[in-house]
């Protein structure tokens, strides 16, 4: 409960610090709607052209974006501050956080909170909600609750994911450009269902980084492919992911602590 | 007289070559930036590549290139992103202009436009010689139906190699536009935003400009945008030829010229401004 | 009671050499270097004392507050600060301890200052009653009446200097680490941070370990001088202890006979760099 009130606290302050610059949020909010608009754009000129690909139409796949997007947006909204830890280690601000009586976690998820990202999800929303308008979806409690889950374990599976970034930012701050591949790439090709991309990503996408946990498989069940509702229960699956990023971020803080910087 | 030009001429371009050479070698330098660069043009390479299979086996006669040109499309693109990302600006250059440190550069005996052009050019250039190669070779060795395909003849390579060259000239070009549009702007921040979304989408680097409907197509293929990477990536797997081909260099050169032009003259106002206000 | 026994701590470092040739060696095979940044250090320090911790720079200064505050875990010996081994129970640690790093700033740069401190009063749980307390008697004796309204990027460097002291006070630690407070401040600002430094050890009895280059901090603030180089302690004892030693070593050119009494304290600690080959 205290760690709530005092992240919300947190947050009110990263809040009235980004108001004190409001062209440029505006203007970064912009950025970002535009960035997805023009992915939106690609699939709705390929599916002009092609009207459906491995048995998606147009609107399921935009249900399908819609949701990673938000997912994403969410992720980044929230944990941010594990996106940008390489300027954290970089500058020293750690051993603030070191020296501080609270968990380092709680700390560097109150240091940012990115209302920028909202450009990105008012893209995400618009989508959705054109999804939702065009797909012979019957929305049922059920589906609302995949689509909630989804929402829970993408965003789980994203802030896991920048998790491990940060704590690999204690071994090195050289080339972990690579780890963009597992988040930009993983919102830029989410827009598709993933066994869209082959056998051989979908296992890729399974058992090394969980995304079809939170994409594939629930969608299987909202898109009514399958009347299993355990489908619909698989994004929980990234708890376990969560866990094992959580342990690889305590392993970087204590070489952090036994190396120094 | 003549001879002493000539002298002169020589000693100007020698001076940008080696903004072009300073540049360059501060390019390479980031090594493990590149590596990671690396693998990620790889991945989205490959993403690539599976879902445009995914359309082509979903329906074949709704494609609008051969297949092979996709790849080849798809993988150069990969390999020479840095040439062509219009959204990697120098902040130096922004930073510069509104801090109105540009006074400074004035009183070099230099042109800025071309001082400019050699630096965003070598720096375009040294990030894409770290990264194309192990790309290009990697995906000249790819099973089918991945596999980028080799030029028809030395014809088309040669033209490759050219309109390469002009590709990266247009996309430079634009880009000095766009340093020099914040000269006459309170804060360009916005519109350079909006600016590069829209080059963006209209360059083909989203979708290739083939795949975009009729009248659509027609019409951006004639902005200059096309004369980025559309041009150059499409001659490479003859996807462009004949007519059509000497149509779209033309527009290339002819945007090249003019974007120059529009630059050099723009440039020489806002150094008028600059002087005139003293920064 | 602070004590340091034996402590060592040595830091492994990648070898780099320049050249591409040494870049793709560094691929396969990293080249380490330890560096040995304390060996063997102990010193104690009573409650309620005052110690300049001294030596040039890359001495082990900040390694040893970083050991200190729990921050680091040396390679061999102990340490206890009133009974707790730092780097054990870190948290139940540092919520007795302030820390200031003279370099760095804690303060949100665009809210009030008054906004961080009810932030760190919530990070470190102080009682309402205590922080009113606190907070009162921080800013009569820093003079922060003004300064709490303004947002921190307002601040002049001294008068963010005071902030950053009160903040890092807020929850009353029996011990303070200063790591190099007086930095970069002008001579009014230095004034006002001694003072206060000197009232709050005099009247909360609190213990301040000082790092710093400023010898005029040192004249003012400590009686007791811990000198460290190459990572080791040289010397621990009063101003007058670290006079003689240079006294001993007459044979420096730069003293003649006599003039020792005459030394600035700057240029006794140049010395003695000099003689123990620490510089």
């Amino acid at each position: 409960m205290r760690a709530i009130r005092l992240y919300l606290h947190y947050i009110s302050i990263v809040i009235r610090s980004t108001m004190e610059y409001k062209a440029s949020f505006l203007l970064t909010a912009m950025g970002q709607f535009l960035v997805s608009f023009n992915i939106f754009l690609g699939i709705y000129f390929l599916f002009a052209r092609f009207s459906e690909v491995k048995g998606y139409s147009y609107s399921e796949v935009l249900l399908c974006f819609a949701i990673m997007l938000m997912e994403f947006s969410l992720a980044e909204c929230f944990a941010r501050g594990f996106d940008a830890f390489a300027g954290i280690v970089r500058e020293g601000q750690f051993d603030r956080i070191l020296v501080r009586p609270q968990s380092p976690i709680l700390q560097i998820l109150g240091s940012k909170f990115e209302l920028s990202r909202i450009g990105r999800m008012l893209q995400a929303v618009v989508m959705f909600v054109y999804g939702i308008y065009h797909s012979n979806i019957l929305w049922t409690w059920d589906k609302v609750l995949t689509v909630i889950s989804m929402l829970f374990g993408g965003t789980l599976l994203f802030a896991s994911i920048f998790l491990i970034y940060a704590a690999l930012c204690f071994f090195t701050l050289d080339g972990l450009e690579f780890m963009n591949v597992l988040t930009d790439g993983a919102r830029e090709y989410g827009k598709y269902p993933i066994d869209v991309y082959g056998s051989r990503i979908m296992k890729i996408c399974t058992y090394i980084v969980p995304y079809t946990l939170v994409q594939y498989y629930p969608l299987q069940y909202l898109l009514g492919r399958t009347d299993n509702p355990i489908y619909a229960l698989y994004p929980f699956g990234t708890i376990v992911f969560a866990l094992i990023s959580f342990c690889v971020w305590r392993f970087g803080i204590s070489h952090y602590q036994s190396a120094g910087s | 007289m003549k001879k002493q030009s000539t002298i002169q001429r020589e000693f100007s371009l020698r001076k940008y070559f080696s903004f072009f050479r300073l540049r360059f070698n501060m390019g390479i330098q980031y090594r493990t930036a590149a590596a990671a660069g690396m693998v990620t043009q790889f991945v989205w390479g490959f993403m690539e590549c599976f879902v445009y299979k995914a359309f082509y086996d979903s329906n074949p006669a709704a494609f609008p290139m051969e297949f092979s040109s996709m790849m080849a499309y798809i993988w150069l693109q990969q390999a020479f992103l840095m040439f062509f990302a219009t959204w990697m600006m120098d902040n130096e250059i922004f930073d510069l202009i509104i801090n109105g440190n540009i006074a400074y550069e004035l009183c070099r005996p230099v042109s800025i436009y071309n001082m400019w052009f050699a630096k965003n050019a070598a720096n375009r250039l040294s990030k894409a010689v770290l990264r194309c190669f192990p790309i290009l070779i990697t995906a000249l060795l790819l099973p089918e139906p991945f596999r980028m395909p080799l030029p028809k003849d030395i014809g088309t390579a040669i033209l490759f190699v050219g309109t390469m060259a002009l590709g990266l000239g247009v996309t430079v070009a634009f880009c000095i536009l766009v340093y020099i549009l914040s000269f006459f702007m309170v804060s360009s921040q916005g519109i350079r935003i909006l600016l590069t979304s829209l080059v963006d989408f209209f360059c083909g680097s989203i979708v290739p400009i083939p795949f975009l409907p009729e009248p659509l197509r027609t019409v951006v293929e004639l902005l200059p945008f096309a004369g980025m990477q559309n041009v150059p990536l499409r001659i490479y797997s003859s996807d462009l030829a004949g007519t059509e081909m000497t149509r779209a260099v033309g527009l290339q050169l002819f945007w090249f010229v003019l974007m120059v032009g529009l630059g050099k003259w723009l440039c020489r106002i806002a150094e008028r401004r600059v002087v005139v206000q003293g920064g | 009671m602070i004590t340091m026994e034996h402590v060592c701590k040595s830091y492994r470092v990648a070898k780099r050499n320049a050249g591409m040739k040494e870049a793709c060696k560094a691929l396969f095979h990293r080249q380490v270097e330890s560096i040995h940044a304390l060996s063997d250090v102990s010193f104690t320090i009573g409650d309620g004392e005052m110690v300049g911790y001294i030596g040039p720079n890359r001495a082990g200064k900040s390694s040893t507050i970083k050991i200190l505050s729990g921050i680091l875990t040396p390679d061999s010996g102990s340490c206890y600060v009133d009974g707790r081994i730092p780097w054990k129970n870190r948290i139940e640690h540092v919520r007795q301890i302030g820390v200031v790093f003279g370099q760095r700033s804690q303060l949100w740069w665009d809210v009030p200052v008054i906004d961080s401190f009810a932030l760190l009063k919530d990070i470190y749980s102080i009682s309402t009653p205590q922080y009113e307390h606190n907070l009162e008697e921080l800013t009569d004796l820093l003079h922060l009446q003004e300064l709490l309204k303004t947002p921190t990027r307002q601040l002049s460097l001294g008068q963010r200097m005071r902030c950053e002291i009160a903040a890092s006070l807020l929850h009353q630690p029996n011990i303070l680490f200063l790591d190099e407070p007086t930095i970069g401040l002008d001579a009014v600002s230095k004034l006002a941070v001694r003072d206060f430094i000197l009232r709050l050890n005099q009247e909360h009895k609190t213990t301040v370990i000082l790092t710093t280059h400023d010898m005029q901090d040192i004249e003012a603030l400590t009686q007791r001088v811990i000198l460290i180089g190459k990572g080791r302690v040289l010397l621990d004892g009063t101003l007058a202890d670290m006079r003689k030693k240079v006294s001993l070593y007459k044979s420096d050119s730069n003293i003649r006979e006599g003039n020792i009494n005459d030394l600035s304290l700057d240029e006794i600690i140049a010395c003695l760099y000099r003689q123990m080959h620490i510089a």
